[in-house]
């Protein structure tokens, strides 16, 4: 009785594990899977999405009760187009620039993530205005010059009026701001420290399954909406006309374009897609544990992991991948194991020894390392006559 | 229909295609010969936008289309089958002959395969499910070219249809491209080597070392000629 009770313990506690890594390759199996983007600002997407649910849950606690418990329901799309409206600059920005040279993106999505990690520390009124009044006069300046007929010709010159300008207006506006108003401009708005999101009255507890084991409402939660996201991508990339043109492009960027796909707002669809993923997997993570600029960190090499374990551009790789991992994760990590083979007493010792968080991913680690040794494709690699083309 | 006039492409600082001039009318066959390596692909990838010329222009329909992106021109109305099929592997021969659809400005609602299609290359019709990366060269050659058809172009470029392809097919497939010039009318514009699929067109040109070299009626393709061109 207890070992079964163990083993659905086990069970489910490496499912929801499994759910949280999956929720959070889910958004890289699209990016890095289908596109064979790198992009290692996964991660911050992540923070980015979890705190705009922290903004979320703030805004809705001055409406009080109903909205205090129900704002979870509406930071998952507010984090989504957040998220993609982010992925799509960076994809415009930088990326599309990168396309078919993957150093130069590790780097420089790398760049961007630490950006983003500063961003998020420093940000307060004064950049905020800055900021948007310095895209407003550049970008609005460039956007109204474009439409000259001889905008080629003076580009250059309208280059290095306008940046300097444009920086050095903004810039003023900000340092007068902050001289004025002082605090309350330039206050960070987060700051440094983690902040809390707490989940609504409905998330907390759990239900009791039998004895002392019970299963917790907010990995339920996630483990929903993972399936739930799971189910959305693949009706949208399988039954969608611009779920085909996806698949399309990501397998034959040239011959796509020569059969009329838009090839660059296919790149952009894309890239928003799985920064959006990324976002709702940021207000998943958020109910587990505070929220700070490095949360991202943690989980992009998680992330990662997943989908080479899963077998690159497969979907259905990631899901096993991320489960597999989460339960083996979870029966070594908590000792199951260790208890398990407790006669034999070298074993027994073996277990203990990885039986805590860290160690049970070193264990995790060194299992993937050798399994892609056999299987460098993954769980599922790709098959058939095109593989090596 | 389709006007090329003082062309000149590099790769690097290789001078690939030299003044390059050629002008296809409508409703017309035009073949492209010459041996390996004389620029003819150079050419139907400079037309489909793949490479950008140094110098001269590309008119189609009486528009220049040299700044235009290769998603643009295949909207304009031209179909390009390149050399290699490059049919999309993992995905099924219907949803292939469904990306056909994009180059339409109005595509119809409902995603069916005209019976045209499959009257034209019978083959097709029982692979519908099939991946296309699975079929065989020749299952793959026929559908990369319906796939170029479901586009309803103007002008299809074929770059060596029948390259690496068993005999019976290669009359299928020239059967199939003769049917369809009569029913519709399109101009086409085919690299070909198979002297056979060659006496199908009306007027050929023919290449050397990045320039035209000769052109005239096919009906007027002399052995000499041949020899000269074709013969390794």
């Amino acid at each position: 009785m207890l070992i079964v009770q163990g083993l659905l313990e086990g069970l489910f506690n490496g499912l929801s594990i499994g759910a949280v890594l999956l929720v959070a390759a889910l958004g890289l199996a699209i990016v890095f899977g289908l596109m064979g983007v790198i992009n290692m600002a996964h991660g911050e997407f992540m923070m980015l999405g979890a705190y705009t649910t922290f903004i979320v849950q703030n805004v809705f606690k001055t409406f009080g009760s109903p909205w205090s418990e129900t704002y979870i329901i509406f930071a998952l799309p507010v984090a989504f187009l957040l998220t993609a409206g982010f992925g799509i600059l960076l994809e415009r920005g930088v990326i599309r620039y990168l396309y078919g040279r993957p150093l130069e993106t590790l780097l420089a999505t790398w760049g961007v993530s630490l950006i983003l990690q500063q961003f998020v520390r420093s940000v307060n009124w004064v950049l905020a205005i800055a900021i948007v009044i310095f895209s407003a006069l550049f970008f609005g300046g460039l956007w109204f010059i474009a439409k000259r007929a001889d905008y080629d010709r003076i580009k250059t010159l309208v280059w290095t009026i306008m940046l300097p300008l444009s920086a050095a207006i903004s810039g003023a506006i900000g340092f007068v701001l902050a001289q004025t108003f002082k605090l309350t401009v330039t206050k960070p708005w987060f700051g440094a420290q983690n902040v809390d999101v707490t989940a609504p009255a409905w998330l907390r507890g759990g239900v009791r399954v039998f004895g002392t084991f019970q299963i917790p409402y907010a990995r339920l939660f996630i483990i929903i909406l993972t399936a739930a996201c799971m189910a959305g991508i693949y009706l949208f990339l399988q039954k969608s006309k611009w779920g085909l043109r996806i698949r399309s492009v990501t397998q034959n960027r040239t011959m796509s374009s020569c059969l009329g796909i838009p090839t660059q707002q296919v790149d952009s669809l894309t890239f928003a897609l799985g920064s959006g993923l990324a976002g709702i997997a940021g207000c998943a993570i958020s109910l587990l544990g505070s929220v700070g600029p490095n949360t991202g960190q943690n989980y992009v090499v998680d992330t990662f992991m997943v989908v080479v374990v899963g077998g690159v551009g497969k979907l259905a790789g990631s899901v096993v991948a991320a489960i597999a991992i989460g339960t083996v994760n979870y029966f070594v990590g908590s000792g199951t194991i260790a208890l398990l083979v407790q006669p034999i007493k070298p074993l027994a010792d073996f277990f203990t020894f990885f039986a805590t968080a860290s160690m049970a991913k070193v264990m995790v680690f060194f299992l993937i390392i050798s399994f892609l040794q056999f299987r460098p494709g993954g769980i599922f690699p790709q098959k058939g006559r095109t593989v090596d083309a | 229909m389709l006007q090329i006039s003082d062309l000149n492409v590099y790769y690097g600082e290789s001078h690939i295609l030299r003044d390059v001039d050629m002008h296809i009318p409508e409703g017309q066959m035009i073949c492209l010969i010459g041996r390996n390596g004389v620029g003819k692909t150079t050419l139907l990838k400079t037309i489909m936008g793949l490479i950008k010329p140094r110098r001269g222009s590309v008119d189609f329909l009486d528009r220049p289309i040299n700044h235009l992106s290769p998603d643009k021109r295949a909207r304009m109305g031209i179909g390009y089958v390149p050399q290699g099929r490059e049919v999309i592997p993992r995905l099924t021969v219907k949803e292939n002959l469904i990306i056909g659809l994009e180059a339409l400005d109005n595509p119809p609602k409902n995603q069916e395969i005209p019976e045209e299609i499959f009257e034209l290359f019978p083959v097709l019709k029982t692979m519908l499910w099939r991946m296309g990366g699975d079929l065989s060269g020749g299952q793959q050659q026929q559908l990369a070219i319906a796939r170029a058809l479901m586009g309803k172009p103007k002008l299809l470029v074929l770059d060596e249809p029948t390259e690496g392809i068993q005999p019976s097919v290669i009359l299928d497939i020239e059967a199939a491209i003769k049917k369809v010039v009569k029913a519709t009318g399109i101009s086409v514009l085919l690299v070909e080597q198979h002297l056979h699929f060659v006496r199908q067109a009306d007027w050929y040109y023919a290449m050397q070392k990045g320039g035209i070299v000769a052109s005239g009626a096919t009906s007027e393709l002399s052995q000499d000629v041949i020899q000269q061109f074709l013969a390794v």
